[in-house]
């Protein structure tokens, strides 16, 4: 099975990606074999078995609510590709 | 064609912890752009979040005041979509397993009625940052001190019919999370948000219409007037042969009117999926246990015990304990020995609620204590001061005057109520105005006002109004 078209232009909106022509083709072939891959697991009879959501068999453990982690805004800044008076700049988002 | 409308509300209520709800950096607000976006908050790779246990105790909290079935078992789940101001990609909320499910708020509607409104769920998540659009000329600047700010997302069924009914369940919850200490509630700084979801339907129908969602309503008054005009704008659609799009519109409250926000559909695709980063959150029963056992006196109960103890009306014992700080102080006052319940819930929700209002102050900035404000209201119950006074000595209280008795002894505003002393005064009165005072003796009722002010202006206002009035009624009709 083949992925279509329209189908791999809105999984590359949700991930922000631009894909071109070529690419869509080929891409479509292998993601459909992923698929297919994984869609063995659908043969697995599930009704009895709560869904996992962790593989570990474990509980969250929780922290207290104390400050502690230092902040070097200057030093993180300079991974950025730009900021301006400590704000990090990003191309112009119009609401 | 008679409409009804439907609404239910999403609250976004910010939790009162010290620190992140994944990471230890603080949760101030106000504190200069990204000096409190740390390494989790950024979204690095490599970090891993770890959970604060004060937000999670909040939520129970919440949830065990609702009603609600706690989740023993909740599950964080990450939440796909891209904006600058969200560094991971994706927001860690909860999805299918939250941990408040079920419970109802009874709010207290205007013509005294109670109405139960269901609570679907409430959810722990993080909040996003702050993007600012109007400082940089051709850039938006990114504020990430939000990122990471422990939210709960409150959401209620559709279950209200009016924009006064949404005004009301959002003010009862507003309420509600002060009382438990777990929202500052403060509406301008985003502390508590509302989104709505609003359809209209004709009156009888069944099944749900569609609906549109109103962002951006940072105060009650907004979500009244979005609300409202809302609610007329699909009416006005519907009723034209058109039909209601499901889309997100922004309020514009200096137009006064809300906007379409033409968002993609994709926008909607969240694929949420629960996060490999955190474990399954498993609350034991004694942990629900102590925070049950820990609860405050909620808002409902304070009102119900504020009427049967204090004699009060639905009305002003739900003014009384919209803050439990304000409710401690009226019972400090009230509590007093020989004031009268009724008198103090007047002065409370009249000239100090009025000041608070007036200058901009909270409840727990009052300049006047209780137990001053009891000392001046005691004043009026001996007849000291007559209600009219009783006013001159609160206002220079408030600004500093010191209690009521100092203030009285610096103002010389005894209240004229010596018999003897005032009777002399009105005998000068009539010895200087005969004429009148025979038109009065034979009538002319309307004079009654010009003897009360002769006599008023001549004590400098002190005399009892009380008793000026019987000794009046007295001389014009003396004994034979």
């Amino acid at each position: 099975m083949i992925l279509a078209r329209d189908q791999i232009e809105r999984l590359a909106a949700l991930a922000s990606l631009e894909v071109g022509e070529e690419d869509a083709g080929r891409l479509g072939h292998e993601l459909a074999r992923i698929l297919d891959f994984v869609r063995e697991l659908d043969t697995a009879v599930t009704d009895d078995i709560e869904p996992l959501t962790h593989p570990l068999e474990l509980s969250q453990s929780l922290r207290s609510d104390c400050v502690g982690e230092p902040v070097d805004r200057d030093r993180f800044q300079r991974d950025a590709p730009q900021t301006e008076a400590g704000y990090y700049l990003v191309p112009r988002v119009i609401e | 064609m008679k409409w009804e409308s439907v609404i239910g509300l999403e609250v976004h209520a910010q939790l009162l912890t010290e620190s992140k709800i994944f990471s230890s950096t603080p949760t101030r607000y106000g504190a200069k752009p990204n000096t409190q976006a740390g390494l989790i908050d950024l979204g690095y790779p490599g970090v891993l979040p770890v959970l604060n246990r004060t937000a999670v105790e909040m939520a129970v909290r919440f949830g065990l005041a609702i009603g609600a079935t706690i989740g023993r078992r909740s599950v964080f789940a990450r939440k796909n979509y891209f904006y600058p101001d969200l560094p991971k990609g994706y927001q860690i909320s909860q999805y299918d397993r939250p941990i408040v499910m079920g419970g109802a708020l009874d709010v207290l509607l205007a013509d005294g009625s109670v109405k139960r409104i269901g609570i679907t769920r409430a959810h722990l998540e993080e909040d996003a940052g702050k993007s600012v659009h109007d400082l940089f000329p051709e850039s938006t600047g990114i504020d990430l001190n939000r990122a990471g700010t422990p939210l709960l997302e409150i959401v209620s069924e559709p279950e209200m019919r009016s924009a006064e009914e949404a005004v009301a369940y959002l003010k009862g919850l507003h309420t509600l999370v002060r009382y438990l200490d777990i929202c500052d509630g403060n509406m301008q700084e985003g502390s508590f948000r509302c989104d709505a979801n609003v359809s209209v339907r004709p009156l009888g129908q069944r099944e749900l219409s569609t609906r549109t969602e109103i962002k951006n309503l940072n105060s009650f008054r907004f979500v009244e007037q979005a609300l409202a005009f809302e609610m007329e704008r699909q009416i006005r659609v519907c009723e034209s042969g058109g039909t209601i799009i499901q889309e997100t519109r922004l309020y514009d409250s200096d137009r006064r009117e809300t906007r379409s926000l033409r968002t993609k559909e994709d926008a909607h695709d969240y694929r949420y999926f629960p996060d490999p980063d955190l474990l399954p959150l498993d609350l034991e029963e004694g942990f629900i246990d102590a925070i049950a056992s820990a609860l405050p006196e909620l808002p409902r109960a304070k009102r119900e015990r504020f009427e049967i103890r204090y004699g009060l009306g639905a009305y002003d014992a739900t003014v009384l304990t919209q803050s439990r700080e304000l409710a401690d102080y009226y019972e400090t006052v009230a509590g007093t020995d020989g004031l009268d319940p009724k008198l103090v819930a007047n002065w409370v929700m009249g000239e100090v609620l009025a000041g608070l209002h007036r200058d901009h102050l909270e409840i727990t900035g009052v300049p006047i204590a209780a137990s001053d404000l009891a000392g001046l209201l005691a004043r009026i119950g001996d007849g000291t001061l007559s209600g009219k006074m009783a006013k001159e000595v609160f206002e220079a209280m408030w600004s500093g005057g010191g209690g009521a008795d100092a203030v009285i002894e610096a103002r010389g505003l005894r209240q004229l109520s010596d018999q003897g002393a005032l009777e002399a005064v009105i005998d000068t009165v009539i010895a200087a105005h005969p004429a009148q005072w025979s038109e009065y003796q034979a009538g002319r009722d309307k004079l009654l006002g010009f003897f009360v002010g002769q006599v008023m202006q001549a004590t400098r206002g002190q005399a009892s109004p009380k008793l000026l009035n019987d000794l009046l009624q007295k001389k014009r009709h003396p004994p034979s």
